[in-house]
């Protein structure tokens, strides 16, 4: 099976993707005992069993990438868990093609880079076909479960702040985390995909994994031997993360999030619980766990496949390199000077 | 009886052994690590305890460069870590580092919470830990999550410059060797405007002499800038507190309005 590993993994385009899709269960029944019917027609796993590394735990080590065109919550129009096959290639195609479409001459859009032209759309991604309609698996409407009026209260005055703090180009400071380099949603925790560079690289010591996440360098290291959390005033963007192995599962328990972040409107004392299980060669079965009493009414889950990826990953500079930042905070000011002196010329 | 013999037999084989391992090393005792997969565990949270971070050349305790900060941000004096005492520049380089101490307040890259290159990285005041794998060997900074993996199974020139370089590793008996180049030109060796160019290689030695310490030496070409190789070493120590785990410092939000404050829209009145 070299052959397919390989095509799976290298910068394949969107049809390649997708040949090699029938060959791939990216929606397996997770190591937590919960059972996932199996989707569909997909092939059957040939005998495999999970490698273990010399200390006796499962090997997660390697270069991952979770790229997925599945969107968290399950959208509106889709009653079912599972698309068929054809109608998730559907999907995907159209989806890619949507976003090959972004910069059609004449566009504004146009000023920008071609995604496409630098592997940056997610159609070149290593993807798995994923059958699921959302990445959430409970509720099982796939949708974020309703809001706390607590939670409710809390994000409103999130976003009343947010509004006296002016315009998005009006101070460094109103711009998202992810344009100011400081957290994206792949670092997380949890670890979501974005556009492109969904890439990660884990390796294992005895008492430790540790991922890294290409984009903005950052790293947990997680450990595994039993220790307490941090003392609870200390906050840290990526909280406080401790990992224990049930069974064939690495299990991390994060608490002490700060409340910069508001995770799909989450607390600060949002608790977050992910799990990766090897579930075959090529896949890590990534699911996490929200219990966060006061924003929702009960805890969600939501899952959805590392695919093996061909490494190495390459240092992500982004706040070294962000003149885009820059640039958009000076364009908002040379266009105010220009409108103030336009205004002072009419009078 | 027969046992007996053995094991007397046996310690003396021991002792006339150790005997042999000594008389080889003539400067330093022999220290054999723990093994990792065969290899010396390197495994651990390392912080060095110096000065070398405010300038690696031997300095006076001097005032620090902000006035407000008072005696709290002082320059503390040290022995510096360049061996033979002063980095070989060339005249015009020798130029340029007096240009960038006097403007180290806008060109140092660490105010600006930029990646620290190496071998920078490895004497910030910060503790970093070694995570080893017998393909992979991590290096993960506190300062701005910095990280560099060193490659030891699959040597490959570096794809592209970067800060931290692209580094390959070899065992050299009980010493982690690592060769690094790759870099741009953007990053320094400390606060005092010591610098290097892209063309820079360097080649670090890690060894552990003691369970609690690595002794840490790198050899530092740059043709564009120093007349010679020449070399720094330190000693890096364990954090050996129980809880002792990397804190996270992700630096970037504390420098944004000194980066980007001139771009703040100002209120109408003004």
């Amino acid at each position: 099976m070299p052959h397919r590993f390989f095509a799976s993994t290298a910068v394949v385009g969107i049809m390649g993707a997708l040949l090699l899709a029938p060959t791939r269960v990216a929606t397996q029944a997770p190591a937590t005992g919960r059972t996932t019917p199996a989707p569909t027609t997909a092939a059957k796993t040939r005998t495999w069993t999970v490698p273990h590394t010399s200390d006796g735990h499962p090997d997660l080590q390697g270069f991952w990438n979770n790229t997925t065109y599945v969107p968290l919550e399950r959208p509106k129009d889709v009653t079912k868990e599972f698309f068929t096959r054809e109608e998730a290639i559907e999907r995907v195609k159209r989806a890619a093609a949507q976003e090959s479409e972004q910069t059609e001459p004449g566009t504004i859009a146009d000023v920008h880079y071609d995604f496409t032209q630098f592997g940056l759309d997610r159609s070149q991604s290593p993807l798995g076909l994923n059958l699921r309609t959302s990445l959430i698996v409970d509720p099982p409407d796939g949708r974020l479960p309703p809001m706390t009026e607590e939670g409710r209260r809390r994000n409103a005055a999130r976003a009343e702040a947010r509004k006296r703090m002016g315009a998005a180009t009006d101070a460094v400071q109103n711009q998202p985390l992810s344009v100011r380099c400081i957290l994206m949603d792949r670092d997380g925790p949890p670890m979501l995909p974005g556009a492109y560079n969904n890439n990660y690289q884990i390796i294992q010591t005895a008492g430790t994994v540790m991922i890294l996440v290409e984009m903005l360098h950052d790293v947990r290291i997680i450990p595994t031997d039993p220790r307490p959390h941090l003392p609870q005033n200390v906050r840290q963007w990526e909280g406080s993360y401790r990992g224990r192995w049930e069974g064939d599962t690495l299990v991390v328990e994060t608490t002490n999030f700060t409340d910069k972040t508001a995770y799909q409107g989450s607390s600060e004392n949002m608790k977050l619980t992910e799990r990766f299980a090897r579930v075959d060669e090529n896949t890590i079965l990534y699911r996490f766990t929200v219990d966060d009493p006061a924003t929702w009414t009960r805890p969600w889950t939501a899952e959805l496949p590392m695919t093996k990826a061909i490494g190495p990953l390459f240092e992500h500079a982004c706040h070294e390199g962000n003149y885009g930042l820059a640039n958009t905070l000076a364009g908002a000011r040379a266009e105010e000077k220009r409108a103030a002196e336009d205004a002072s010329k009419k009078k | 009886m027969h046992t007996w013999l053995t094991r007397a037999l046996m310690a003396t084989l021991c002792a006339m052994l150790a005997v042999i391992v000594a008389g080889g090393q003539t400067q330093t005792r022999a220290y054999r690590a723990p093994r990792a997969d065969g290899r010396p565990n390197l495994n651990g949270i390392w912080q060095s305890l110096s000065e070398a971070y405010w300038d690696i050349e031997a300095h006076a305790a001097a005032p620090g460069p902000i006035a407000q900060l008072g005696a709290s941000h002082v320059i503390a004096g040290g022995l510096g870590i360049v061996e033979g005492g002063m980095i070989p520049y060339k005249p015009e380089a020798l130029q340029k580092k007096k240009d960038n101490y006097a403007h180290r307040l806008e060109r140092d890259p660490e105010i600006k919470c930029y990646l620290p290159g190496v071998p920078r990285a490895n004497y910030m005041p910060y503790p970093f830990q070694i995570v080893q794998t017998p393909k992979h060997i991590m290096m993960v900074y506190t300062y701005a999550t910095a990280v560099r993996t060193v490659y030891m199974d699959e040597h490959k020139e570096a794809p592209a410059d970067s800060w931290m370089g692209w580094s390959n590793g070899h065992w050299e008996g009980e010493t982690l060797v690592v060769d690094t180049t790759g870099f741009n030109d953007q990053s320094w060796f400390d606060r005092a405007g010591n610098f290097h160019s892209d063309a820079l290689h360097v080649i670090e030695r890690f060894t552990a002499t003691d369970p609690d310490h690595l002794l840490y030496e790198a050899t530092i070409e740059d043709p564009n800038v120093f007349t010679r190789p020449w070399k720094i070493s330190l000693p890096l120590y364990r954090r050996v507190e129980k809880n002792a785990q990397l804190m996270e410092l992700k630096c970037v939000e504390y420098v944004e309005d000194l980066i980007y404050g001139h771009l703040r829209k100002r209120p109408a009145s003004q």
